[in-house]
This record gives structure tokens, C-alpha cells and sequence, in this order.
């Protein structure tokens, strides 16, 4: 088993300047992740905290203002290494969808909303598999049939299927063509629990039946608990916390983890819970030290000043934070 | 009727006419939909529903905003459809007020937020202009702002939680004695969506506020709820108190939804699969249950016959697996 796409110290920062007033935004600061093959890699974390951003730098689609900084990203098709930065247009194009596919969020009003269904299927077929109409269409159809989805939606048109049923085509048109690497950027989100459920057990088949792997963002624990082998916690543009699900949700070890799964209801209990105090800050001037001391209750002075190291405390479970290396080194 | 009662619904009724060709096809959005809030016990009543369900057509006519094809809808005694637009105008839309789902949508882009507080005091005359920023300034405090954070601010200048916190500032601005909150917390994070719910019990208790909470979501539903309406394309299948109704659910949808919560629990995952709806519209239309195709205890009976609705164990489900319990 090996890397499929890995990012490496990666730094991506807007930069912008208008009217020579110049700004920063640090969206990805120093992360690194190895995403294995096979897995489903689940990214979790608060709106504003980089998510997205490192997904776009994943896939290598971003334009100015987005820029790496320094690091990078490698992909690796067959062991053959790819620097994602170094690929030309040409490249690109051929590596997307066959290879890499991407669910992008609110994913269902990406089809074209005067073309059938089966119509933007032998677009995206023929762009890299030379066929005739008629067998771009079989194609289709049996796909559909594959994935349980009913083959009438092929002579539909998009306004005709309902929300749930879109996210589906979305997801079957982005895999139609068996890509190894799958980015997900919250392709559940506004969609009600049933169809959610529907969606996360059609991705997780999918996984299952060609063993792509899964890049995926959302900000429910829930839905990584159901889909996600490895969870990555990002806040503020940094990777705080990263270990096998099971570990992270029970036993989580950064404050703000904590916190995420903390604020969560459920059934259990209807005791009074508190959402995360304070709310996430501005990227372009981000708190020194560790970026969350300004919302942790259990901050300590160290903190403030010096930027927690990352530490690996068990296999596979990272956590950057002063409290936990601190404990470490005393029992050690 | 009697005046302790605030909102009242019987069986109302939302038929669509859809046109295919030249046969026009009716299906009914909302369906016998009857329930009633107290005057005297501010409550949070929960509807509850996947998208399609009718929640949304039924907020609607509860706001005013479109009319029963059946049925009557009162709101402190008075029908709602049969007042004049100065009745509506002056006193209905200031005691019955909206939150809608995208706070983004609902402000205008170009506008200053505050503006629309402004206004709405104003337009309403809630007290003398001179003290116009001390009582905005006292609502917003309710919410958890304050006017200094937000004031000469535009919508894109918050995040999204503010943004809905501020809507739901200027709802309450008219002292209403009813919101009606649709999918209020699923633009937000997880997180800020207890904050959310978290406002909304305070409001409740502290100024006696009744919300109608429109969501899909049943565990911030189960955490803040008082009562909860459960629907299906178009009826409702279940309602009673939350505890009853989500703690042990009885209509084989509600356990159905309830299920499809994913928890953040390794030992909690899915292992059954649930089956989706194909296309909306054949539901609508089914005859007999409409939960019948995806139902898992479907008996032949369900298939022909509207089910009846009954009372069993607290609260009200319709179904035929509880007749003559």
C-alpha cells in the first residue's frame, strides 16, 4: 500500500493585492497528509477552516489567487509519481475523471439544465473513450442499473429528478469512468438524513466494488463515522488532529476535536449542549501560537506564543497540541 | 373556539394542479393537516420530513403567504385566508414572523444589515423613533449580538450563524407570539446549529415565544422540541410529544428517519440499507399508503387503502400496523 496523493508540508495561501493594499489568507498552513490507496480519507472541520481549499489544491485545480507557497502534492497512478504542480493542460485533461473525479459541493446543480441526462453522460464518456453514441449510452444504462438507479432518469432532464436523485447522477457521472481517486467536497450537505444515507451508501458501493479511494470533506462526524477509514481535523488552516476513525471518535485527543464531537445531539440525552465558543478567525491575521488558544478553555500560557509541534502518539493518531505532548514527555 | 388558542389547523389542505400536456394532473402537497398550539404554553412544534414532504408549503400558508385549498387555518380565532390585506398588513404579519433557511438570501447583498431592523421598527412603530437603537439594540442582545457588532455591516461582513442570528433578530423586533422557522440551522455547521437551537428554547422561556421549527433534522428536533409533526408527502404520519415520538417511533417512516441520523459513533454505523424514493410525484400520487413501496412491514391492505389515524401510546400515527390498538 502506498500514497495515492499525498501533500507534503503543503502551504496554499491566497494572495491578493488591490490597490496596493496587500492580503494574505492562510487557508492551508503546513499541512501534510498521505492519502492511501483504498481508503476513504475523511477531512472534518468547521466552515472557514481550509477544507476546501486544500481539496482544490489536491485536485489542482485552483487559479490566482490561490497559490502554493512552498510544499507539494504528489500523485501516484500505478507507481508512476506525479508532481500535481508540474502537470501540463494536456495532462490534466487526462487524468481527469479517468483518473482523478471530483464531487463538488451543492454537486447538483452542476448538470446542464437543457440537456438529458444521457446527453451529458456521452459527453464526459467520449472526451477519453473513443465510442459511438449508441454505446455511450449502453454504457450509461448499465452503469445506472449497477448502482440501482433507475435507468428512466437517462431521458430526463434535470429539473425533472429531485435533489436526491441529481446528487446520484452527479455521482454516478463522476465515477462512470472507474477514476482510482475520488475528491468529495460535502456532497451531502443540504440534502434531508434519507437521502444522505442513500448517497453515503452509494459512494461507499462504489469504494467497495473498484477499491477507489475517497478524498472526502464534511463538516458532519456522523457522516465520516458511516464512510471514513481515516479522519484528518483541520482548523484554521492547520491539520490539528489525524487518526483511524474509531480512535478519533472515541478517543479524541485535541480540545477542539473534542469540541466538534461534543456539540453533536443525540438521542441519548436532551441535556442543555453548547456549540464551540466563538467562531473560527480570520486566516489572513491567525492568532500565534496554537491558532485555537483563543476558543480553548484549556489554553495554557505556552500556547499563546509557541506553535504546538505535531506528535504521533499512537500509530496512525497525530495530534498537535501542547497539552498532549506535554503528558507524553511526562510519562516518558 | 376558544381563546386560548393560538394557531389552529384543520385539516388543510395545499392542491397543486401540474399540467402535462393537455391533462392537468392534481397532487396535494398538504393533506388533512390538523394540529393546534396553545395560547397560554408557548411550545416548540417541530415538522419534521425529507425535502418534499409539504413542510415548506405548510409554513407558507401558515404565514399568509398562499391560501388553503381546503380546510381552515385560524390564528387566534381569526381565519387566516379571510383577512383584509391592512388586517394582515398591521397586525398579522407583526405577531406571526418568518426565519427562512439562507441568511444570505434573505438579505440583500447590497443593503446594510441593520437596515432591515431599522425598518421593521419603524414600519411598526414600536416605540418612539428617538429610541430606536436602544430597543434594537435589546432584541439583538436576545439573540446573542449586539448592535455595535453589527451595525453599517453588510451581509458577505458575517458569518453565517451572525447572518441568521440578525434574521432572527429582526423576527422578533414585532414581538410575535409565533415564528415560523424553516430549515432554520441546514446552511449552518453542525456546531452553530446548537447555538441556533440553544437561542431557541430562550426565547421560548424567557418571552414566551412559540416557534414552529421546520427541519429535516431530527436530533436538534429531539433536543429542542416540545411536540413534533411528522410528514410524508404530504400527510402526517405521526405526531406527539418529541419524547415519545422520536425516543420510540412507531410509523415504520419515522423509524425509518430516524435511522438514516448518522451518529458519530464507530458501533453506531449503518448495516441495513434503506431504500430511496424514485421519483417524487409517484408517491404523491399512490394510492393507499404512501410509504407503501419503501415501507419494510408493507401489508397488502396498505396498498389500497389510506391508512386511518390513530392514537396509540401518546401520540398520533397513521398507520394500519396500530388499528384497533
Amino acid at each position: 500500500m502506498s500514497a495515492i496523493v499525498s501533500a507534503k508540508d503543503l502551504k496554499a495561501y491566497y494572495i491578493t493585492n488591490a490597490y496596493g493594499v496587500e492580503r494574505t489568507v492562510k487557508a492551508v498552513d503546513d499541512v501534510s497528509i498521505f492519502v492511501q490507496e483504498g481508503e476513504v480519507y475523511g477531512l472534518a472541520g468547521e466552515s472557514g477552516c481550509g477544507k476546501s481549499t486544500l481539496l482544490k489544491v489536491m485536485l489542482g485545480e485552483f487559479q490566482a489567487p490561490l497559490r502554493i507557497v512552498s510544499g507539494s502534492v504528489t500523485y501516484n497512478f500505478d507507481g508512476e509519481e506525479r508532481n500535481a504542480a508540474s502537470l501540463t493542460e494536456q495532462d490534466r485533461q487526462d487524468i481527469r475523471w479517468s483518473k482523478v473525479s471530483y464531487i463538488p459541493q451543492g454537486s447538483m446543480h452542476v448538470l446542464n439544465p437543457v440537456r438529458r441526462i444521457q446527453d451529458t453522460f456521452h459527453d464526459f464518456i467520449v472526451t477519453h473513450k473513443p465510442m459511438s453514441k449508441s454505446e455511450a449510452f449502453a454504457m450509461t444504462g448499465s452503469y445506472l442499473r449497477e448502482l440501482g438507479l433507475p435507468e428512466k432518469v437517462m431521458r430526463s432532464f434535470p429539473h425533472q429528478l429531485s435533489g436526491g436523485m441529481r446528487q446520484r447522477v452527479t455521482i454516478a457521472l463522476a465515477t462512470i469512468l472507474w477514476p482510482k481517486l475520488i475528491f468529495a467536497d460535502e456532497p451531502t450537505t443540504a440534502l434531508d438524513v434519507v437521502v444522505q444515507r442513500g448517497v453515503i451508501q452509494l459512494l461507499k458501493e462504489i469504494q467497495q466494488k473498484k477499491g477507489s479511494t475517497i478524498v472526502l470533506i464534511t463538516h458532519d462526524l456522523g457522516v465520516h463515522a458511516n464512510l471514513a477509514n481515516r479522519i484528518g481535523v483541520l482548523y484554521a488552516g492547520k491539520l490539528v488532529e489525524e487518526a483511524p476513525t474509531r480512535t478519533i471518535l472515541s478517543k479524541p485527543r485535541h480540545p477542539y476535536t473534542q469540541f466538534l464531537i461534543k456539540s453533536l445531539p443525540t438521542f441519548d440525552e436532551r441535556s442543555e449542549r453548547e456549540g464551540i465558543p466563538g467562531r473560527p478567525p480570520a486566516l489572513d491575521n491567525p492568532p500565534s501560537g496554537c491558532r485555537f488558544h483563543t476558543r480553548c478553555p484549556l489554553a495554557i500560557e505556552k500556547c499563546k506564543t509557541l506553535e504546538p509541534p505535531m506528535l504521533t502518539i499512537s500509530t496512525g493518531h497525530r495530534v498537535a497540541c501542547h497539552l498532549v505532548s506535554e503528558e507524553v514527555h511526562h510519562v516518558a | 373556539m376558544s381563546p386560548e388558542v393560538l394557531l389552529e389547523a384543520k385539516e388543510v389542505t395545499k392542491i397543486f394542479d401540474i399540467r402535462q400536456g393537455f391533462a392537468t394532473k392534481q397532487f396535494h402537497a398538504v393533506d388533512k393537516a390538523s394540529f393546534t398550539l396553545q395560547k397560554d404554553k408557548p411550545e416548540i412544534f417541530t415538522i419534521a420530513g425529507e425535502s418534499g414532504s409539504g413542510k415548506s408549503t405548510l409554513a407558507k400558508m401558515i404565514l399568509g403567504m398562499d391560501y388553503a385549498s381546503q380546510g381552515l387555518l385560524q390564528y387566534q380565532g381569526r381565519d387566516v385566508a379571510s383577512l383584509s390585506k391592512a388586517e394582515k398588513r398591521n397586525w398579522f404579519f407583526a405577531k406571526v414572523q418568518p426565519v427562512f433557511q439562507d441568511p444570505f438570501a434573505a438579505f440583500s447583498p447590497l443593503k446594510r444589515i441593520d437596515s432591515y431592523l431599522y425598518e421593521t421598527f419603524y414600519n411598526y412603530k414600536m416605540a418612539p423613533r428617538s429610541e430606536a437603537d436602544t430597543y434594537i439594540n435589546g432584541v439583538l442582545n436576545q439573540v446573542g449580538l449586539s448592535l455595535a457588532e453589527i451595525k453599517g455591516r453588510y451581509p458577505n461582513e458575517l458569518s453565517g450563524g451572525q447572518a441568521q442570528r440578525v434574521a432572527i433578530a429582526r423576527a422578533l423586533i414585532t414581538k410575535p407570539s409565533l415564528i415560523v422557522a424553516d430549515e432554520p440551522v441546514s446552511m449552518l455547521d453542525a456546531s452553530l446549529r446548537m447555538s441556533i437551537v440553544n437561542m431557541f428554547r430562550k426565547l421560548k422561556n424567557d418571552n414566551g415565544v412559540s416557534i414552529i421549527y421546520i427541519t429535516h433534522d431530527l436530533a436538534t428536533a429531539y433536543y429542542s422540541a416540545d411536540r413534533i409533526a411528522v410528514m410524508l408527502r404530504g400527510w402526517i404520519v405521526e405526531m406527539g410529544p418529541v419524547e415519545q415520538v422520536l425516543g420510540n417511533p412507531k410509523h415504520p417512516y419515522t423509524q425509518n428517519l430516524k435511522a438514516s441520523i448518522p451518529q458519530a459513533d464507530p458501533d453506531k454505523t449503518w448495516d441495513t440499507k434503506t431504500s430511496l424514493a424514485d421519483m417524487e410525484l409517484a408517491e404523491f400520487s399512490r394510492t393507499g399508503c404512501k410509504f407503501a413501496a419503501r415501507c419494510p412491514m408493507v401489508k397488502d391492505i396498505c396498498k389500497t387503502q389510506e391508512p386511518p389515524t390513530v392514537h396509540h401510546e401518546g401520540r398520533d400515527v397513521k398507520c394500519f400496523l396500530y388499528e384497533g390498538s
